[in-house]
Order: structure tokens, then C-alpha cells, then sequence
């Protein structure tokens, strides 16, 4: 019931009364009418998550890209660990905690 | 699809687990919420790729489940009215009431019909005049903008024969009701990342401090759902409980504003009772007054006497996390998709439909 799927905002039709502001978005070739009500910031070219023909957000690409970027980090501290021809690097802990994310208020240094 | 291939890519998933195995020291049970959650737990398998260590619990985050069976009596009731289009989400169509569906009340002849949107029911609405429109307005705090949005529409244009029948229930209530429960055995919480979109997470932080229970806010998509589990784990082995929120791409802390401005001038909340828990304080939405008049219950003065549920079905249970699907004695012969005695085995999104499609049907398979 609470799905949203992602989009790309191919045309914003602006309206005087911003609870009307709504655009054409693009899924996988598919296209349809999606008010942006609730996305005053939305452009052509954002990708907006999109729950019963409302999009409620704007998908932040940099931090879609954290998880792969952290796998590989790790990955690479590993090949690292188990290759003798690095030299200084063998024995180096290894960060295999979780990949850094927002926490609670009192956490965010 | 950009965002969604990557987050189904089997080499990630793989790797992700393989992190979890290092890090898992001893037994954990976590829950995940939401019932978009589970399906794909139980779709992808996520299950089997876990060490043993490791058990998911399945919540109450269906709002097919969990809307009280009052309501469905009401809407059957609304469906059965002569100059009443009843308009519903697709799913809600076969959830038994106390002796009929709005499938049933369909094939009696009553005017049913599925809408993509409650928008398109206010729509419906403009185009016939002389009819009543009623949109089954269930759902969690993701979908509490559109149905706002659907009564603000209709009084912006002045449609006085339009009304929502609400079944609105928030997810923070039902977490600490599950918490406060004696034999509650949930250690962490995967939170429901479409709910915290719309609604932020700073409502889970004072959870998280008086349950130490770690919250972590979590996607969909089977990486999301085993990033959000190691991120669950590296807290429980570190003795921390904290709210994280792995869905960073769609989460802020503080959610969208501009949809929580529009519930609130709609919506107030309320108590509401939960099909198969019972009612939990402060854990819905009712509109206020100034739209009361849109509220289908006061503008048709129902009643529902006698709502009763199937005796053999345990879904309060299973929706607790308290029993598995196939701890039930009626699971897969007295009660199936075809024929469900409880709600959870009619969405796609309940606990029994997944367990029952895919072939979850006893213990040491989950």
C-alpha cells in the first residue's frame, strides 16, 4: 500500500494555485500526470518518488550512490589485507561497519 | 529503472550478507513494519541469505489488515446504497467483513469502483452530480497527503456530494504498542521509509531512547532491506539503539513539509482500533471540523452492530510478530487468497498472502 516508485519529471506544468502545480513523469516509458503539490522544488530531469499519482519526494542522487560506494571501500580494504605486495597496508583494521548515514539528532557530530 | 535495478542486484545483495555474517555474534529478532517490506523479504528470499542468527518478524504495516472490520461493515453498507459509487485501492476489494466484501456488495449490484487515486474519485465526484461519491480512505502516514488532498480539492470546488469513509492509522503508536506489550520479543525495528518520507523519523528518536530498541529507517528494494538489517545488527552487537536511516535517498529527518502542512489542516488525530489488536491511543487520523461534513461516517449516520471476526483466524497474532503465518491451524486450507478468513491473507502486502505465495508453509523455510 505504501509503495512509491521512482520517476523522471519530464515536463512541469506550473498552475497559479500550487496545489494543482503537477508534470508529465516518465516511468520506464510509461507516462503519466503526477501532481507535484507536495514537491515545490521538483525540475525537468529530477527523479521523484511517486505514491497514487503524487510525488513526495526528490530521489538525492548522491546519497542513492552510498551503499555501492561503501561495499567497494570495503572490498578494497580487503584486497589490501590479503595482498603481501602492498606493503604498510597488511594487518590495517578493516571498516566493516555499516555504511556512515544520518543518525539521531544528539548523534550528528 | 534508475533506483530500483541497483537496489535488486543479486552481487550486492550477496556482499551485503556476507557483511551481516561477519558482524552477527549472537540472536536477534528485528521487525520489519511495513507489508511492502515483508513482501519482498519473502519474494527475494531475503530470509535464506541471513545467518541463522538472525530472525525477521513481520508487522502490522498493512493497512489492508489492519483497517477495522466496523469500517469494511460500513463501506459494504455505503456500497449497498441506491445513488452511491463507493471508490476503493484495488486490494481492499476482497477483505471479509463481518459477513460481506465490497466484492460482494459489488456482485449484489452495488456501484464499486477501483481507483489509482483518491483524486480520481473526486473526479468521479464532478462528473455525476446527482451521485454520492465515498473513497475508502485507508492508509498510513504515506498516503494521508493524497487523501487530504482529495477533501481539499472538493471543497476548493465546492463538491458537497463528495466524502471519505477514513481509516487513517499512524506507525510510532503501533511501534510502542508492540514495545510496551509483556511478551514483546522485537530488538530492533526496520522503520517504513515511505511513512518517514512523508513524516520524517524525529517521532521515532524518543522510541528508540525509552525501548533501547534501534530504529533504523529502511527502503524496499532487497539491498535496502539488507543494508537496513546490518545497520540493525552493527547496532545490537555495539549495544547501541539509536534511529538511522539507511533510505537516505528519499528520507530527511523532518519529511516533507509541505505534505505534513496539508494533513494537518485536515486531519487531527485520534484513537483508532486495529483489526486483530484492538484500539491503540492516538494512533489515527479524523478530519477536523471545518471538513467534518466530508466525513462519510457522520454524512450517512452509519452504524455497524454486531462486527464480528472469523473465530480460527489469529491474524492479531501474526500481526504482533507474536506467531508465524503457519502457526496457524487454519493457514492454507481453511483460509487462502481465494478464500481468506482474515485480512492478512488478502493484500499481497500481508504477512499470510506472502508466506502463503511463496511457499513459506512451515517452520525452518522462514
Amino acid at each position: 500500500m505504501c509503495l512509491a516508485v521512482p520517476g523522471k519529471i519530464v515536463e512541469v506544468i506550473e498552475d497559479p494555485e500550487p496545489a494543482f502545480r503537477r508534470g508529465k513523469v516518465d516511468f520506464s516509458g510509461v507516462r503519466k500526470d503526477v501532481s507535484l503539490a507536495f514537491t515545490p522544488e521538483a525540475k525537468v530531469g529530477d527523479y521523484v518518488l511517486v505514491h497514487v499519482g503524487f510525488a513526495l519526494n526528490v530521489v538525492d542522487e548522491e546519497e542513492a550512490q552510498k551503499i555501492f560506494e561503501h561495499l567497494d571501500q570495503i572490498a578494497a580494504f580487503e584486497e589490501m589485507e590479503t595482498d603481501p605486495s602492498v606493503p604498510g597496508e597488511t594487518g590495517e583494521p578493516i571498516d566493516v561497519s555499516p555504511p556512515d548515514r544520518e543518525r539521531t539528532e544528539e548523534e550528528v557530530p | 529503472m534508475k533506483f530500483v535495478d541497483e537496489y535488486r542486484d543479486r552481487e550486492t545483495v550477496d556482499r551485503i550478507a556476507g557483511e551481516i555474517r561477519r558482524v552477527v555474534t549472537q540472536p536477534w529478532t528485528i521487525m520489519e513494519i511495513c507489508g511492502g517490506q515483508t513482501h519482498t523479504i519473502l519474494k527475494s528470499g531475503l530470509q535464506d541469505l541471513l545467518p541463522p542468527e538472525i530472525t525477521l518478524v513481520h508487522g502490522p504495516g498493512c493497512p489492508v489488515c489492519v483497517t477495522p472490520v466496523e469500517l469494511i461493515d460500513k463501506a459494504v453498507a455505503i456500497a449497498a446504497r441506491p445513488g452511491t459509487i463507493l471508490c476503493s485501492f484495488g486490494d481492499m476489494l476482497r477483505v471479509p467483513g463481518s459477513s460481506r466484501s465490497l466484492f460482494d456488495a459489488k456482485a449484489d449490484g452495488g456501484d464499486v469502483r477501483i481507483v489509482y487515486s483518491p483524486v480520481d474519485a473526486v473526479k468521479l465526484a464532478r462528473a455525476n452530480p446527482d451521485k454520492q461519491v465515498v473513497f475508502f480512505a485507508v492508509g498510513f502516514e504515506t498516503t494521508a497527503p493524497a487523501n487530504a488532498m482529495s477533501v481539499w480539492q472538493a471543497a476548493h470546488q465546492k463538491l458537497e456530494n463528495y466524502s471519505i469513509l477514513v481509516a487513517h492509522v499512524l506507525v510510532p503508536p503501533a511501534i510502542e504498542a508492540i514495545l510496551s506489550a509483556r511478551n514483546c520479543r522485537v530488538q530492533a525495528f526496520l522503520a517504513p521509509g515511505h511513512v518517514c518520507t512523508v513524516a520524517g523519523f524525529e517521532q521515532y528518536e524518543p522510541l528508540a531512547r525509552k525501548y533501547n530498541v534501534p530504529i533504523v529507517v529502511t527502503g524496499f528494494e532487497p539491498v535496502d532491506l539488507l543494508e537496513g538489517v546490518w545497520m540493525a545488527v552493527a547496532q545490537l552487537e555495539a549495544g547501541r539503539a539509536e534511529v538511522e536511516n539507511q533510505y537516505s535517498r528519499a528520507v530527511a529527518r523532518q519529511g516533507n513539509r509541505p505534505a505534513q502542512a496539508l494533513v494537518a489542516e485536515l486531519f487531527e488525530v485520534s484513537n483508532r482500533q486495529w483489526r486483530g489488536i484492538g484500539e491503540i491511543p492516538a494512533s489515527g487520523l479524523r478530519l477536523r471540523e471545518p471538513y467534518r461534513r466530508f466525513d462519510a461516517e457522520e454524512r450517512f449516520a452509519l452504524t455497524a452492530p454486531g462486527a464480528a471476526e472469523s473465530p480460527d483466524c489469529i491474524s492479531g497474532l501474526v500481526l504482533q510478530g507474536l506467531k508465524k503465518p503457519y502457526e496457524c491451524a487454519a493457514f492454507g486450507t481453511k483460509c487462502t487468497p481465494e478464500r481468506p478468513l482474515g485480512a492478512p491473507m488478502v493484500s499481497s502486502e500481508g504477512a499470510c498472502a506472502a508466506y502463503y505465495l511463496y511457499g513459506r508453509h512451515e517452520k525452518g523455510r522462514d
